[in-house]
């Protein structure tokens, strides 16, 4: 039972309650760094470090901090976590710390985690805590990544920069631009909300077929 | 509720009716383009048929495709998506991929009008929609200008390009009027502005017989006169200011108003009844607006071109208009504050 | 699981408070200066590998460098650069002679600051090659000033005698004139302005040619320029 329970913890934050697609939130990363797959994948490892952390560190200490000064102390364990990340990336991997630019220490800012915190990991156990933390950060990782896929296949006609067509592909320019995250992220949304839709449609069909087996 | 013989009709107003209809005014327009598209023919060949047919295509697919499916074919029988992929083939480049512009038809419609929830309801026109996406997308085969051939009914090496693929390597490639004047500091002859015989978009050859179609469209009264002359007005003064204080740097009131896509723009898109203000001083605004800004981008800003931002930019602002211009019912008190 | 909210509603001290955020903010405090100094080494070593393998670049023949910066009209050898202060850097050969200058400039692009390096031969007065330290020109467009080779081929053999000009493409005939790149007018144009500015800020500066400053790192070095 116990098991099923966090197993239940991880699993809703990839599909149903998916940060991107199902709650629409850390928008601003989402559209700024997605224009290749490297990029969206450092994004969220970058953010799943800090989430997972400051869930972590939330959910242990939850009945220490007083309610007062919470949302300072989420803020301060979030901004050191943050702060890590920065640092490690710029030594270990400095042209994608190049790329990422100012959205590393922005992360701070991604409503996505002070929300988990606030909602989740300074109410519940360490373990829940912890796997709600890694099932949210995968559904980001996942939102990113479908994001930063589609961008660079389209708008480099590669992904993880290796060729996919040839040379004399013609890259969608607008992709790896701005305006290319906005449409992108449009349309998969677009899709998620049409498969929420039909599946909708579909279990009232069941259920009405139910009701009317019964009645009869 | 559908009485075959019912025994008392039940009208309200209007009770006078003309025969003024979407599929009219759109028919009107097409008819009203002709005369410039079959000059395109002429000067730039078969490509521009192919761009045309291309784009068109797109914008009927995906009419169809997003359309609810009772009422498919209602949607492609009232003309506006045909209109849209016409207008937008107009201002694409001859040379262009017939898959690029079958991706512009198809986003014309999707962002431009079905997002929006369908004829009538989108902010911005389509069809410029469409180029703008098109320009942002393949910035280099959407300002790539072949050659002009009047008279020889060749294809372009480019517009069979594969799907997904490039153009290809590029023969010799021409320039725009605009793009001469910026970048070279040469003036084209007005006569060859006029009927043709430039390098540009598919429509924007023949300046006169777009003028024509204008006229047509005007007597048909299909369009608001004021936009179109308001535009235009500015344009030239503006042209005409400038002018007066460099003639040397600045371009001439009449090649401002000949040269690019200024007249298609603004007979055939700024008029566009959904995406422009409704009232008469609202239209005067809107004109000016678009005239000031494509007087601007063309002459201090980075783009030799700047009548689709232009429209774009005033599209965006046509609610605001509206609102600030909405006439004082008879009989009310003129708003205090 | 319930959610736990007796915590929540009691009413702790002021002390409390303050006791609580001032342990968070300690504790935090101790860990980013930790992470600070453990990743400091490397993240020098990065940006001091990158300036070297940029200048060395830009200055065919290069295998040593060092900063220079101008102070009361003189050019001296520095180790670390002051923040701010226009720098220079000298390039060398194996053998401790002096190859040329590897001269950092920035301006505005189409769309941001671009940033460059480019390396000058003053005997010569020419730039011997270019390379784009930053920029977020328009892919596929303004991009081509640093992934067109054509164009930064350009730059291999340039005269600054009396300036760069940037002409249509196929036009360049003159030692000082650098084809544009189609489509990518502004960019390219932008490129030349930067490194011409560049050259006349520092014409005066520098010493005449033949008087360079003399190399004065170890044999061994390399390790001359700061970040």
């Amino acid at each position: 039972m116990k098991k099923n329970e966090s197993y239940e913890e991880f699993l809703k934050g990839i599909w149903r309650d998916n940060p991107v697609f199902a709650q629409v939130l850390g928008m601003c990363p989402m559209l700024a760094v997605t224009n290749s797959a490297v990029n969206a994948i450092a994004m969220g490892m970058a953010t799943m470090f800090v989430l997972v952390g400051s869930s972590f560190l939330v959910s242990t200490f939850r009945n220490v901090i007083p309610k007062q000064v919470r949302i300072s102390c989420f803020i301060i364990i979030i901004a050191t976590f943050v702060t890590i990340a920065d640092y490690t990336l710029l030594a270990l991997v400095p042209g994608v710390h190049k790329e990422l630019g100012a959205f590393i220490p922005l992360i701070v800012a991604n409503c996505l985690i002070l929300g988990r915190q606030e909602a989740f990991a300074s109410r519940y156990p360490t373990k829940l805590a912890v796997m709600d933390a890694l099932g949210m950060a995968c559904g980001f990782l996942v939102a990113l990544f479908s994001l930063g896929a589609v961008r660079e296949i389209l708008g480099d006609g590669a992904l993880f920069g290796v060729k996919l067509f040839g040379d004399s592909f013609e890259p969608w320019v607008i992709m790896i631009l701005p305006p290319g995250g906005f449409l992108t992220l449009g349309v998969i949304l677009l899709f998620f909300n049409w498969f929420k839709y039909k599946k909708d449609e579909f279990l009232d069909d069941v259920a009405r077929a139910e009701r009317s087996g019964a009645d009869g | 509720m559908t009485d075959k013989e019912p025994r008392l009709l039940l009208f309200h107003a209007p009770l006078l009716r003309q025969d003024m209809t979407t599929p009219r005014t759109m028919r009107d327009v097409i008819v009203a383009l002709l005369p410039a598209t079959a000059a395109a023919v002429w000067y730039f060949g078969l490509g521009a048929v192919l761009v045309l047919a291309a784009s068109i295509l797109g914008a009927a697919v995906a009419e169809w495709l997003f359309a609810p499916r009772a009422s498919r074919g209602a949607s492609l029988r009232d003309g506006s998506g045909l209109l849209t992929g016409l207008l937008l083939g107009l201002t694409l480049p001859p040379g262009l991929p017939m898959w690029m512009a079958f991706l512009g038809g198809f986003v014309s419609i999707c962002l431009g009008k079905v997002i929006w929830g369908g004829l009538g309801h989108n902010l911005f026109n389509p069809a410029l929609l469409g180029r703008a996406f098109l320009l942002a997308t393949f910035p280099i085969a959407m300002t790539t200008w072949p050659v002009i051939t009047p008279g020889e009914f060749g294809v372009q090496a480019g517009n069979l390009a594969l799907p997904f693929m490039q153009a290809g390597a590029d023969g010799v490639s021409g320039a725009t009027p605009l793009g001469l004047f910026k970048f070279e500091q040469q003036v084209t002859p007005l006569a060859e502005l006029a009927f043709g015989k430039i390098g540009g978009s598919i429509g924007e050859t023949s300046g006169a017989l777009l003028l024509l179609g204008g006229v047509y469209l005007w007597i048909r009264r299909d369009l608001d006169w004021r936009i179109p002359v308001s535009i235009l007005a500015t344009v030239a003064l503006f042209s005409l200011v400038l002018v007066l204080f460099d003639a040397e740097r600045f371009p001439a009131p009449l090649f401002s108003i000949f040269s690019g896509g200024l007249l298609l723009g603004a007979i055939y898109m700024a008029t566009d009844p959904v995406t422009s203000p409704v009232t008469p001083k609202g239209a005067w605004i809107f004109g000016i607006g678009v005239g000031v800004l494509v007087m601007l981008i063309r002459v201090f800003g980075g783009l030799p071109e700047g009548v689709m931002y232009a429209i774009l930019l005033m599209n965006a602002a046509t609610p605001l208009i509206d609102r600030y211009t909405q006439p004082r019912v008879f009989g009310h008190e003129a708003e205090s504050s | 699981m319930s959610p736990d909210t007796s915590k929540l509603n009691a009413q702790p001290s002021a002390l409390r408070l303050v006791l609580t955020l001032a342990v968070a903010g300690l504790i935090s405090g101790v860990a980013i200066i930790g992470i600070y100094e453990s990743t400091l080494p490397t993240i020098t070593a990065n940006k001091a590998r990158e300036l070297r393998e940029a200048v060395f670049k830009v200055l065919p023949g290069v295998t040593r460098m060092q900063a220079l910066v101008s102070r009361d009209g003189d050019l001296v050898v520095v180790s670390e650069p002051d923040k701010d202060e226009p720098v220079v850097y000298g390039g060398y050969d194996d053998t401790g002679d002096f190859v040329g200058y590897a001269m950092p400039g920035a301006g505005p692009g189409f769309q941001d600051t671009i940033a460059l390096l480019y390396g000058y031969k003053p005997e010569e007065g020419l730039v011997v090659g270019m390379e784009i330290l930053e920029s977020r020109e328009t892919p596929g467009l303004g991009d081509k000033i640093f992934k067109d080779e054509e164009f930064v081929a350009e730059f291999d053999a340039l005269s600054v005698r009396p300036e760069i000009v940037s002409v249509k493409k196929g036009a360049g005939t003159a030692p000082n004139e650098v084809d544009s790149i189609t489509g990518a007018t502004i960019s390219s144009k932008a490129v030349v302005r930067i490194i011409n500015e560049t050259h006349a800020a520092w014409a005066e500066r520098l010493p005449p040619a033949g008087k360079e400053p003399a190399i004065v790192e170890p044999e061994t070095g390399g390790t001359g320029a700061g970040p």
